[in-house]
């Protein structure tokens, strides 16, 4: 699930010390904001379609084993293998196994979260296969040695003549080769294109599995993903246990908000539907599917107060419309998955434990949840993450204190008042006109960029109270 | 977003919730609270036991600490039947949306909060939802823009209201604010444990406020206003900060 051996605070400081990192990620969050609202504005019903993908995404979890079940059965009835994985590492085995059983050195692949959750890539390299990333965004990745910086754009932390130079220096491109993003492009298609014809394996991630048919929906919008399924002799989709619809009509709700709050498009630009291997009449496809269906903390997840992350259908849209996204960027969270939905998704799947300090990477302004397409309430659950890392004891003890103090004043109204003006008095100490320029202690962290107001001399509680005092004596 | 009462159930006597940034803070942002309701022929009752709602222990995940807070919340504005209006929407978010999940194991406390749930106001949604007065400002000299503070926007719908009236008081001299429904990066203890992200978030949303040219930025949260406050005086920015009411009040 990590992604950096830096910890928190190391990656917040080098990502605000990027400026080509802050101008990529402010240009790209603000397109992908404006793109899924004009897309949203122009869909009839938009916020009645929201519920209903809502209440689908409810409804299948809330009977997950029986739709499981009925997909499993589905899938085999059709032909393909089911596998079952109960943790990444696992699951990262089954693919690898099956790579090395085909004898398969390049194994090409569509754009996968999941993929990159289990740590598939190192897997298959550490058992002499070669994994290619196919989609754009993640060759770039991958030639680059990092991890995608955002679920539906991986670069868009990178500048294209960052691009430009990777393409140099490791595949030996000409300046011609990287003049701009059409010529970049055309470089990249034209290697992929080999990779592809020389696969034995295409493995996939799987956008909704359907349970009623068995069917296999992965959307993309160049066409790697159809290449990744149809080409190779072997495909494998690796799927969380999560990402079930009961039935085509469902699929067709989520693909109506999917690709507008990712991309703002109406669809993407390819939707595959992958039911089964290929047929004896069917002129292409694989001679073999299997289906990789990963918990990997998910059945616990699902049973917790924390289960509404599930509905997630990583579109991205409360990444572009995050503050603290777009101005740290995907990588300084440090978790496969960044963002909002990250900072709720990875201390839920992987646990608390190294993950405290995501719950409190957020203002709570709430802009996550009006971007979700299935409502998730995110900050109601950044907030429960924050109050089980309270139980667990891992509030500062400078907090702590300064709460229980808080909380018993609070209820003793006199008490309090006196405490606002005894606390008024000792920050006037060190005021200038009425501001506080440096504050001790964990407090410095606002005064490096803010002035503190001084309370006023008296509150309007305390002018209130001699007015009473004055009116009946 | 709570509907408006019939004009028939126009209520006569409000409690006012100074809130305890504004109390502290912004006396005088209290006063002007006060005087605009009494201006608009409100009798404003001032609970004097009332002191803080709890959203910084609850946002610090605190929940035994908040839900203390929101008890002694509901016992001081509860036994008044008359609606509680308060210059927050931070605040009025709280009260509304997180009191009754807060309070559930105190049964007699929940149902208490879900009915003062149902009449606590944020002043300017008070006045145009439920007064129907949406002419309540009078015209003021400096030029101003707004910006809708995330709670009440997000969290309460509260939108059109503050917009209507800051149109009315500044007129053709209400400047458009580049992103003005971003976070300043406040958040409460995030701007102190997230300070270098916090403090990213607020020069963008100084830097928008900077290039409106408008002389006052309007905010309906004393938070926000004390953060984007800081940020201005540090950077010694001629641009103030006001509340809603203390435009109402003809004051900025």
């Amino acid at each position: 699930m990590r992604t950096s051996p830096l910890p928190f605070v190391r990656r917040v400081e080098q990502a605000l010390a990027d400026p080509v990192l802050r101008r990529n990620m402010a240009v790209g969050t603000s397109r992908q904001r404006t793109h899924r609202l004009e897309a949203m504005a122009a869909l009839p019903g938009a916020d009645a379609l929201r519920n209903h993908a809502s209440r689908i995404r409810a409804h299948t979890l809330a009977r997950l084993d029986e739709y499981l079940e009925q997909f499993v059965a589905a899938v085999r009835a059709r032909g393909g293998t089911v596998h079952w994985a109960a943790t990444a590492a696992e699951a990262a085995s089954i693919v690898t196994t099956i790579a090395v059983g085909e004898r398969a050195r390049l194994v090409v692949k569509s754009k996968s979260m999941v993929t990159e959750e289990i740590g598939l890539n190192a897997a298959l390299e550490a058992a002499g296969v070669t994994a290619i990333e196919t989609d754009l965004g993640e060759f770039v990745i991958q030639l680059a040695g990092q991890h995608p910086s955002h679920i539906v754009a991986p670069i868009m932390h990178m500048s294209k003549e960052q691009v430009g130079a990777l393409f140099v220096e490791r595949l030996g491109a000409t300046p011609e080769e990287v003049v701009d993003v059409a010529a970049m492009t055309a470089f990249a298609r034209r290697v992929l294109r080999e990779r592809f014809l020389e696969a034995a394996v295409g493995v996939s991630g799987v956008n909704f599995g359907v349970a009623s048919t068995g069917t296999l929906c992965l959307v993309t919008n160049e066409g790697n993903g159809r290449l990744c399924t149809s080409l190779p002799r072997v495909h494998v989709a690796v799927m969380g246990i999560e990402r079930l619809v009961p039935t085509l009509d469902d699929l067709g709700v989520m693909l109506d908000v999917l690709a507008r709050s990712a991309t703002g498009q109406a669809l993407t630009v390819y939707t595959n539907l992958v039911t089964g291997p290929r047929r004896e009449d069917d002129a292409d496809g694989p001679e073999a599917l299997h289906v990789v269906l990963v918990d990997n903390g998910r059945s616990r997840v699902l049973g917790s107060e924390l289960a509404e992350i599930l509905y997630c259908i990583r579109c991205g849209a409360c990444l572009g419309a995050c503050p603290v996204y777009d101005t740290v960027g995907g990588h300084a969270y440090g978790s496969v998955y960044p963002g909002p939905v990250g900072a709720v998704a990875t201390p839920a799947l992987d646990g608390l434990g190294p993950w405290t300090e995501l719950p409190h990477a957020s203002s709570l302004c709430g802009a996550c949840r009006d971007a979700c397409p299935v409502r998730l309430d995110i900050p109601r659950l950044l907030l429960l993450l924050r109050r089980q890392t309270v139980e667990a004891g891992g509030s500062p003890v400078w907090l702590r204190l300064a709460l229980r103090a808080h909380a018993a004043l609070a209820v003793r109204p006199r008490l309090y008042r006196l405490a606002v003006r005894l606390a008024g008095r000792v920050l006037a100490v060190g005021a200038r006109d009425g501001y506080i320029e440096r504050l001790p202690g964990p407090l410095a962290a606002w005064t490096a960029s803010r002035s503190f107001r001084l309370p006023a001399r008296r509150t309007f509680l305390d002018e209130v109270a001699r007015e009473r005092r004055k009116v009946s004596p | 977003m709570m509907l408006a009462m019939s004009p028939t159930a126009r209520p006569r006597r409000v409690q006012l919730f100074v809130t305890c940034l504004v109390d502290a803070f912004y006396p005088e942002t209290a006063h002007a609270t006060r005087r605009v309701l009494e201006r608009l022929g409100l009798e404003v009752a001032i609970p004097p036991g009332q002191t803080c709602c709890g959203q910084p222990a609850l946002n610090a995940g605190h929940h035994d600490e908040a839900r203390r807070v929101a008890a002694h919340f509901v016992d001081t504005f509860a036994p008044d039947p008359a609606p509680v209006v308060a210059p927050s929407g931070s605040c009025v978010d709280m009260v509304v949306h997180q009191f009754p999940a807060l309070l559930t194991n105190d049964p007699a406390r929940a149902a208490a909060a879900r009915d003062l749930a149902a009449r606590t106001y944020e002043l300017s949604q008070f006045i145009v939802d439920v007064l129907g007065d949406d002419e309540a400002a009078v015209p003021v000299e400096p030029s101003l823009t707004y910006h809708a503070c995330c709670h009440g926007l997000r969290g309460l719908g509260l939108d059109r209201q503050p917009r209507a009236l800051v149109g009315q008081a500044g007129g053709a001299n209400v400047r458009p604010l580049d992103e003005d429904d971003r976070c300043c990066g406040f958040g409460g203890l995030f701007a102190v444990k997230m300070g270098p992200i916090s403090s990213a978030m607020l020069d963008r949303k100084l830097e928008a406020i900077e290039r409106s040219g408008a002389d006052v930025v309007v905010v309906t949260d004393a938070s926000c206003r004390l953060h984007m406050e800081g940020g201005l005086r540090r950077r010694a920015s001629r641009t103030r900060v006001a509340h809603i009411a203390d435009v109402l009040d003809d004051r900025v």
